[in-house]
């Protein structure tokens, strides 16, 4: 019995609805909220600014610091305590070596780009949407970027290959694989690959096809939520 | 103190002239607005705007053994967070001081005005009763967070409705029509006393010129609930009653925003 | 063969392409890549012969020599004084570079310039750690006296001076305040407190339009409505109070 119908009708390749906004907290030098389906991620940067402690500084160039968290609210059932879990200290750990391929930080010796991702409210693909909002947040900020990262999960549900999994696909009762994946559209490169639950060679390649062919949507979409931020045309001498 | 204040002499030359950092008179407040239901994960959820202070505020319900000395009572807490997302100021960790203090601030307002009933919390005495979880997270600290924060905890506990429970497991996919026995609504107003003047809704650049804060926590019928002093300078009781009129003033205008 | 691919004068975002071929040169914030010039930074696209920069929109201050900037106070040692300048780095102000005046050996250095005073100085050096070095010795170098600062997108300082101070004077005459912009984006205001949120207001103003045209004049009448017909001059004048 293979998956075809997808829980809430979409299509096998079909990404969940997204909203995207650059700019949206005031302090930071750069934020981002992002929005796919029931997944909302805040980003915020901070930075280059000083780094402490002082044996972290690298004087050979500035370093990117993420710091992934779920707001204690933001599970679907029963209340997270708040506190950096394993679970939240690993992703802010690959989604920094998602970001690190892209961003250039050789201007900023000794200093710290500082990346926050908070969550008010998720519905899988928790740390895909993180790391979406946050290279919004980067490229909001002007953190020198060879190009933006889009991230989405891709896998499988009882043998279908599917982009984009929902938390009731996650937890669907039936052989599933779920894939993050992290892609920088001008290598053609993937800088996050995770997975959990089983899967043949050939179908991985064919997923992650998929998966890239996702995040180049999701990457036109991010540019535009900077483009609205900056809507300028127009000559600046007088 | 000897210690000259520049900063603090240029804000209070302008306060002598009615006149506030951003134009704003004394007891002025900045735009505010609430906003209802942003989180679906939490049971109730609110994010309230003060200027450019943003606080969400999330509710989450489960059932829990009562505390031994209150058997057949619910329970409630209150947690904040001053995310490192909201400020420069502010580093990731567990809560310091201040988070704290702002939790605590408004636990007390919500817990001794008895806006919640919590008897009613309770399904079977001594073994199981409906405990409130409200986590307060900043968004984007501009100043005078504890109002914002105090706004959006009610607001949040406003939007709350019960997850439907069967006598055995909670399911949170599932709604009932139930909402929280919420009768008051207790609303914290900061009042600041910088020299001879008082103002309200701090700006983070007035802080550092702050003698002393009084938060006057009151419900719609003029009932105070909670009060707390913060500031190193101490203060009259004629201070203080000044603050209270001002607070409750103030918190006609905030209590309307709900 | 070679031709851009976006037009000039629009934002750009890292990763985009804006030129194909070999007839453009990669300049500040872009970069090669095969056959296809990129954007390395969001930013605002402009063409310079050949070269394709593009200018950045946000982003923190990065010192530069001969910059001056507004800094303030935060230590004081044995030879000199260290500033927070808004960035990423704190810069150093050596006793000789403070003033030509003689400094007696174990003087009190704080009586010079003190914890948390706000100074205007120069960036006289940059290393590639980024050590900055500072002077104040020189015209309108000196220390800053009540007043109050705001801090605005350094990017944006260009705009809020305008082409040979006009923008700034504009501001100044308006609202009679005395105003020291920095290029690190510390902006010093001094003036009757109605005054100084007037000229703060036109800040703002002017960082949030500072990419579209006709700003001058707008700035002109906006200020008028606030503060009433005034005299436009270029010089420190006495003004007519409001």
């Amino acid at each position: 019995m293979a998956y075809t119908k997808r829980v809430d009708g979409r299509k096998q390749k079909e990404i969940r609805p997204i909203t995207a906004q650059a700019g949206v907290i005031k302090n930071a030098d750069g934020s981002a909220y992002f929005k796919i389906g029931n997944t909302v991620a805040y980003a915020a940067v901070y930075g280059p600014r000083e780094l402490h402690p002082k044996f972290m500084q690298d004087p050979s160039t500035g370093i990117l610091r993420c710091n992934y968290n779920m707001m204690p609210f933001a599970g679907m059932g029963n209340r997270v305590r708040p506190g950096q879990n394993r679970r939240a200290k690993e992703i802010s750990m690959v989604t920094e070596k998602a970001l690190l391929p892209v961003v250039d930080l050789k201007e900023f010796p000794n200093a710290v780009v500082d990346v926050f991702i908070e969550l008010p409210q998720t519905d899988a693909g928790s740390r895909c949407a993180g790391i979406c909002a946050a290279s919004i947040a980067l490229a909001d900020a002007g953190i020198p970027m060879k190009d933006l990262v889009s991230a989405v999960s891709v896998g499988t549900v009882d043998g279908t290959i599917i982009v984009d999994l929902d938390y009731m696909e996650e937890a669907y009762d039936a052989s599933v694989a779920d894939i993050p994946i992290a892609y920088i559209p001008s290598t053609d490169e993937l800088s996050l690959l995770q997975m959990d639950g089983e899967i043949t060679k050939d179908t991985l390649l064919e997923a992650l096809e998929l998966g890239k062919q996702a995040c180049r949507e999701i990457i036109e979409i991010q540019k535009k939520a900077l483009k609205e931020k900056y809507l300028v045309s127009g000559e600046e001498n007088e | 103190m000897s210690k000259k204040n520049p900063v603090r002499e240029h804000i209070l030359k302008a306060l002598e002239k009615g006149v506030r950092p951003d134009g704003r008179a004394l007891t002025e407040y900045r735009p505010v607005e609430v906003t209802y239901g942003v989180s679906k994960t939490a049971e109730g959820s609110a994010i309230v705007k003060i200027g450019e202070t943003e606080v969400v505020a999330g509710a989450k319900l489960s059932i829990e053994v009562p505390f031994p000395d209150t058997p057949d009572e619910g329970i409630i807490m209150v947690n904040a967070e001053l995310l490192p997302l909201s400020s420069p100021r502010f580093e990731a960790g567990p809560p310091g001081i201040e988070a704290v203090e702002l939790a605590r601030v408004v636990d007390r307002g919500l817990r001794e005005s008895k806006a919640l009933d919590l008897k009613k919390l309770c399904i079977k005495k001594g073994e199981k009763v409906w405990s409130v979880s409200v986590d307060i997270c900043t968004l984007n600290d501009a100043g005078n967070l504890f109002d914002a924060a105090g706004l959006a905890a009610i607001a949040a506990l406003q939007d709350a409705v019960l997850p439907s429970y069967d006598g055995a497991e909670i399911d949170y996919e599932n709604k009932s029509n139930e909402r929280l026995p919420l009768s008051k609504t207790p609303i914290p107003i900061t009042v600041l006393k910088i020299g001879d003047h008082f103002i309200v809704d701090a700006l983070q650049e007035e802080m550092t010129s702050v003698d002393a804060r009084l938060t006057v926590t009151t419900t719609a019928d003029g009932t105070i609930c909670s009060l707390q002093k913060g500031g190193d300078v101490a203060v009259t009781t004629a201070d203080i009653g000044k603050m209270i009129d001002i607070s409750l003033e103030q918190a006609k205008m905030l209590r309307e925003k709900l | 063969m070679g031709n851009l691919l976006v037009q000039e004068r629009t934002v750009v975002v890292p990763g985009e392409k804006i030129a194909e071929g070999l007839d453009y040169l990669p300049a500040n914030g872009a970069y090669r890549k095969d056959d296809f010039i990129l954007a390395g930074r969001l930013g605002l696209l402009t063409v310079d012969g050949r070269a394709v920069k593009i200018i950045p929109l946000s982003g923190r201050y990065m010192p530069k020599r001969n910059d001056i900037i507004i800094g303030k106070v935060i230590d004081v040692t044995i030879s000199g004084w260290r500033f927070e300048i808004n960035c990423a780095y704190s810069a150093m102000l050596s006793m000789k570079d403070a003033t030509s005046d003689f400094i007696q050996r174990g003087a009190d250095l704080r009586q010079f310039f003190d914890l948390g005073d706000m100074v205007v100085a120069k960036i006289v050096n940059v290393t590639s750690q980024k050590l900055v070095d500072l002077t104040t010795k020189g015209p309108g170098l000196r220390k800053l006296y009540g007043g109050r600062i705001v801090y605005v997108n350094c990017n944006k300082v260009p705009r809020v001076i305008g082409k040979q101070g006009s923008m700034v004077s504009l501001i100044k005459n308006a609202t009679g305040c005395k105003i020291i912009v920095g290029q690190n984006g510390v902006i010093w205001i001094d003036g009757e407190p109605k005054n100084e949120v007037i000229a703060i207001e036109a800040i703002r103003k002017i960082e949030e339009e500072s990419h579209t045209s006709g700003l001058t004049d707008r700035m002109t009448e906006y200020l008028e409505s606030k503060c009433g017909k005034f005299k436009q001059e270029q010089e420190e004048q006495p003004q007519e109070e409001q």
